[in-house]
C-alpha cells in the first residue's frame, strides 16, 4: 500500500474515565517517510496516549490516523506486523539475558537475529560483551539500547519510541540520538517523544504539545527563527531576588529561570547600564547580562504564555 | 509454530529462574499433604440411609421407626438384597446401611442376643464413624427400652463395617482435597500473576504490537503451568502411595485425564482474573479470596456439603473443585471407573467450557 506519508493523523481525540479527562484533543499532524519526527511536551501532555493510539493499543474516540497507509482501527493487524514500538517504561524481561530477550523478540516477529543484524549492529556491539547478563541488572542506558535493538530486530518501517531517553544519563542520551540519526539512513521513519527540550533540535521536525493539544509544528530551526524578541540571559548572586527584581522592572516583558540564568525579553529599547544600575540598587551583585539565541524551550514557554 | 515453542520456552525460563516461586510451586503440595492430617470434626444431619430388613418382625420394625424418627437420618428406601445396597453405595446415594438378619426378634427373645449389621461409606471417615455411632446409639436406646419391661437383659450386638476405607484413615479424605487445592492455587494464581506481570512491566504492550496473536500469548502462558500442575499431581500421588500408604484404587490414567480437565478449568479462571486485573497483588488477592476460599469451603473436603443451608448447597454446585473432589475420591478411593463419574466429568467439562469461552472472549487485543 502506498501513501505519501508514513504517519497521518487527523483530529485524534481521547478521553479517560467517567470524568472524560481529555488526554488528546483534536490532534492532527503528519510524518513524512524517512523523517525523524519529535513529539515534545512535558509529562501528562498526552504523548503516550498518541503513541498508544498509533500503535493500535488504544482506540481513538474521534478522528482517524494512518500508519504506513493502514488505518489504526480497521487494519490494526497490518500495523502490528510492520511497526516497531518501544514503550515508555522498561519493557523487556528482566529475568532473561540480553541475548535471550533479543532472540525472543526476533522470533515473536518471525525473524532471526542474523537476518537483520546489520540494523542493530551499531547498537548491539556496545552491549554484546554483556550478552549473558540479565536485563534487570543493566544500567538505564544499556537497557534502552537493548530495548531499541528489540524494537528494531524485525526491520520495522515505522519506529515508535516513547520517551526513550527518560531516566538515562546525558552521555547515553547523546549516544542514543546518534543511533537514531544513523537509523534514518536505513529509511526507517521514526516518531519519538521526549520531555527534554534540548533533544528537540535533533529532530527533523517537531510538534510541541501541551494538555493534549498541539501548539506548533515545524522544524526546530524555523521555530527558533520565529522567536520574535531578542532574548537576554541575566545572572546574579541570588536567583530568586533577581527574578523578583526583574519582574518589577517596567520594560521587562517576560522573565523566567533558565538553568543558572534568567531569560528575559524586553518591551521596546533596552539599555544594559540602566538595568545594571537598577539591579545594583536592589542589592544584587555579580551581575552578568548577555544576549542569547532563543531555544525551543524559550519558544515553548512563549507559546504557553499566549 | 516455532514462535509458539520459543514463547513456551521463555515461560519456562521465567518459572525456572524465580527460585522462590519454584519453591512454592513444588514445596506446597508436599507441605500440604503432610500438614492436612488433622481430623476434622463435623456433625452430620439427614444422611441417606438404607435398611435391609430380612427379619420384618416387631423388633426390627421398631428400630427402623426409631431411625426414621431421628434427625440424623432419612430412610431412603428399603432394599432386599446385597446387590441393590452395593449399587446405592457406589452411586453415592447413601452413606450408611443397616441390615437386620432373618429371625432378628426371635433370636433376641430366645437367645437374649441378636446381631445387626451397620455398613458405612468410609471414604469420608469422619462422617462414617459419626453415622455408625448414631445408629449404634439408636439401637442401644431401643435395647434399654425393652430392658425395662423384661426381667432379663437383652443384648443386640451391632457389627460395624467400614466400606472402602476399613482403617478409617484420614488420608483418603484429604488427599483429593489437597489435590484440588494445590491445582487451584498453582493454576489460577500462577497463571493470573504471570499474565498480569507482563501487563505491569509493559511487555504486554510490546507483545500486542507484534504479529503474534494475543490468543497464542495466553496459550503459551498456560502450557507451562499445565505441565507443572501435572507434575504436582504426580508428586501428590507418589506421596500418598509411599508416605501415606494410600494406594490409587482406580485407573491412574483416568485420574490424570480428569486432573487435566480440572487444570484447564483452573487455567481458564486464571486467565479470566488476569484479564480483569492490572496488578500482581490484585490478581493474587482475587485468586486467594475468590478461588481458594470457595475451594476449601464448598468442595466438601473440610465441611460436609449435606450439612449446609440449601442456598449454600446450590452455590457449591458452581464450585469446580467440588466436582473434581468427587471425581478424585471415586477414582482413588472407591476405585470406580469412568461410568461412575461421567456425570461429574460432564458438569466439570461444562463449567470449563463456559469459563474458557468467557475468559478468551474478554481478553483484550488492546490496552483498554
Amino acid at each position: 500500500m502506498s501513501s505519501a506519508f508514513a504517519i497521518e493523523v487527523n483530529g485524534l481525540r481521547k478521553t479517560y474515565g467517567k470524568e472524560q479527562l481529555v488526554a488528546v484533543d483534536d490532534v492532527s499532524f503528519h510524518v513524512n517517510k524517512g523523517e525523524l519526527f519529535g513529539l515534545i511536551g512535558p509529562d501528562g501532555a498526552g504523548k503516550t496516549s498518541i503513541f498508544r493510539m498509533l500503535t493500535t493499543l488504544l482506540l481513538p474516540e474521534k478522528g482517524t490516523a494512518k500508519v504506513d497507509g493502514y488505518d489504526i482501527v480497521a487494519d490494526y493487524k497490518q500495523i502490528r506486523k510492520t511497526v516497531g514500538y518501544m514503550p515508555g517504561k522498561f519493557s523487556l524481561y528482566s529475568d532473561l539475558t540480553i541475548e535471550e530477550n533479543l532472540r525472543f523478540f526476533a522470533t515473536v516477529f518471525g525473524t532471526t537475529i542474523a537476518q537483520n543484524y546489520h540494523l542493530i549492529e551499531d547498537v548491539y556491539v556496545q552491549i554484546e560483551p554483556f550478552k549473558n547478563r540479565r536485563a534487570g541488572k543493566l544500567s538505564g542506558g544499556m537497557k534502552q539500547k537493548l530495548a531499541l535493538c528489540c524494537a528494531l530486530i524485525h526491520k520495522p518501517t515505522v519506529l515508535f519510541l516513547d520517551e526513550p531517553t527518560t531516566g538515562v544519563d546525558p552521555v547515553s542520551r547523546k549516544e542514543f540520538w546518534e543511533m537514531l540519526k544513523r537509523l534514518k539512513a536505513q529509511h526507517i521513519t521514526i516518531l519519538v517523544s521526549t520531555p527534554y527540550m534540548d533533544e528537540a533540535t535533533l529532530c527533523d521536525r517537531i510538534a510541541l504539545i501541551q494538555n493534549g493539544k498541539i501548539l506548533s509544528i515545524n522544524t526546530p530551526q524555523i521555530m527558533i527563527q520565529q522567536y520574535p524578541e531578542q532574548l537576554y540571559a541575566i545572572k546574579a548572586d541570588q536567583m530568586y531576588e533577581l527574578i523578583k527584581a526583574l519582574r518589577k522592572y517596567p520594560e521587562v516583558m517576560d522573565c523566567y529561570a533558565f538553568g543558572e540564568y534568567a531569560h528575559v525579553s524586553f518591551n521596546g529599547s533596552f539599555e544594559d547600564n540602566k538595568l545594571k544600575t537598577y539591579l545594583k540598587t536592589e542589592g544584587l551583585t555579580q551581575i552578568e547580562i548577555k544576549p542569547v539565541p532563543p531555544t525551543i524551550e524559550d519558544y515553548f514557554i512563549k507559546l504557553l504564555k499566549n | 509454530m516455532e514462535q509458539f515453542i520459543n514463547f513456551v520456552k521463555k515461560e519456562f525460563a521465567h518459572v525456572w529462574r524465580d527460585k522462590k516461586t519454584l519453591l512454592i510451586l513444588f514445596g506446597m503440595p508436599v507441605i500440604q499433604i503432610l500438614i492436612f492430617g488433622f481430623a476434622l470434626t463435623n456433625e452430620v444431619k439427614n444422611s441417606e440411609i438404607i435398611v435391609m430388613d430380612q427379619a420384618k418382625d416387631q423388633a426390627s420394625q421398631q428400630i427402623i421407626h426409631r431411625i426414621a424418627a431421628s434427625r440424623y437420618f432419612d430412610i431412603q428406601r428399603s432394599v432386599m438384597n446385597n446387590e441393590q445396597m452395593e449399587a446405592a453405595f457406589k452411586k453415592g446415594e447413601i452413606k450408611v446401611a443397616v441390615v437386620f438378619p432373618a429371625g432378628f426378634n426371635e433370636s433376641l427373645l430366645h437367645q437374649r442376643k441378636a446381631q445387626i449389621q451397620i455398613l458405612a461409606d468410609a471414604s469420608d471417615p469422619n462422617t462414617a464413624s459419626m453415622l455408625t455411632n448414631y445408629v449404634s446409639s439408636i439401637i442401644q436406646d431401643y435395647q434399654n427400652s425393652i430392658d425395662k419391661t423384661a426381667a432379663i437383659s437383652y443384648s443386640i450386638v451391632p457389627e460395624i463395617r467400614m466400606l472402602y476405607n476399613p482403617q478409617l484413615k484420614g488420608a483418603p479424605n484429604f488427599v483429593p482435597g489437597v489435590m484440588a487445592l494445590v491445582l487451584m492455587l498453582v493454576c489460577v494464581m500462577m497463571t493470573a500473576i504471570s499474565i498480569v506481570k507482563e501487563k505491569e512491566t509493559g511487555t504486554m504492550e510490546v507483545l500486542l504490537v507484534s504479529p503474534f496473536s494475543p490468543l497464542l500469548v495466553i496459550l503459551s502462558k498456560a502450557i507451562p503451568y499445565l505441565i507443572l500442575s501435572l507434575i504436582n499431581v504426580a508428586s501428590i500421588l507418589l506421596l500418598s502411595v509411599y508416605v501415606l500408604d494410600l494406594p490409587v484404587n482406580g485407573s491412574v490414567i483416568l485420574l490424570f485425564a480428569e486432573s487435566t480437565l480440572f487444570i484447564i478449568t483452573c487455567l481458564s479462571l486464571g486467565i479470566f482474573i488476569s484479564v480483569k486485573t492490572n496488578s500482581q497483588q490484585m490478581a493474587m488477592l482475587i485468586s486467594l479470596m475468590g478461588m481458594f476460599l470457595p475451594t476449601v469451603l464448598f468442595s466438601g473436603f473440610m465441611f460436609p456439603i449435606e450439612n449446609m443451608p440449601y442456598a449454600l448447597q446450590i452455590i457449591s454446585n458452581l464450585v469446580p473443585a467440588k466436582w473434581f473432589y468427587l471425581i478424585v475420591k471415586s477414582i482413588m478411593i472407591k476405585g470406580l471407573g469412568f461410568s461412575a463419574i461421567w456425570k461429574e466429568t460432564l458438569i466439570l467439562g461444562g463449567i470449563t467450557l463456559v469459563l474458557l469461552v468467557v475468559s478468551l472472549k474478554s481478553f483484550k487485543i488492546r490496552l483498554a
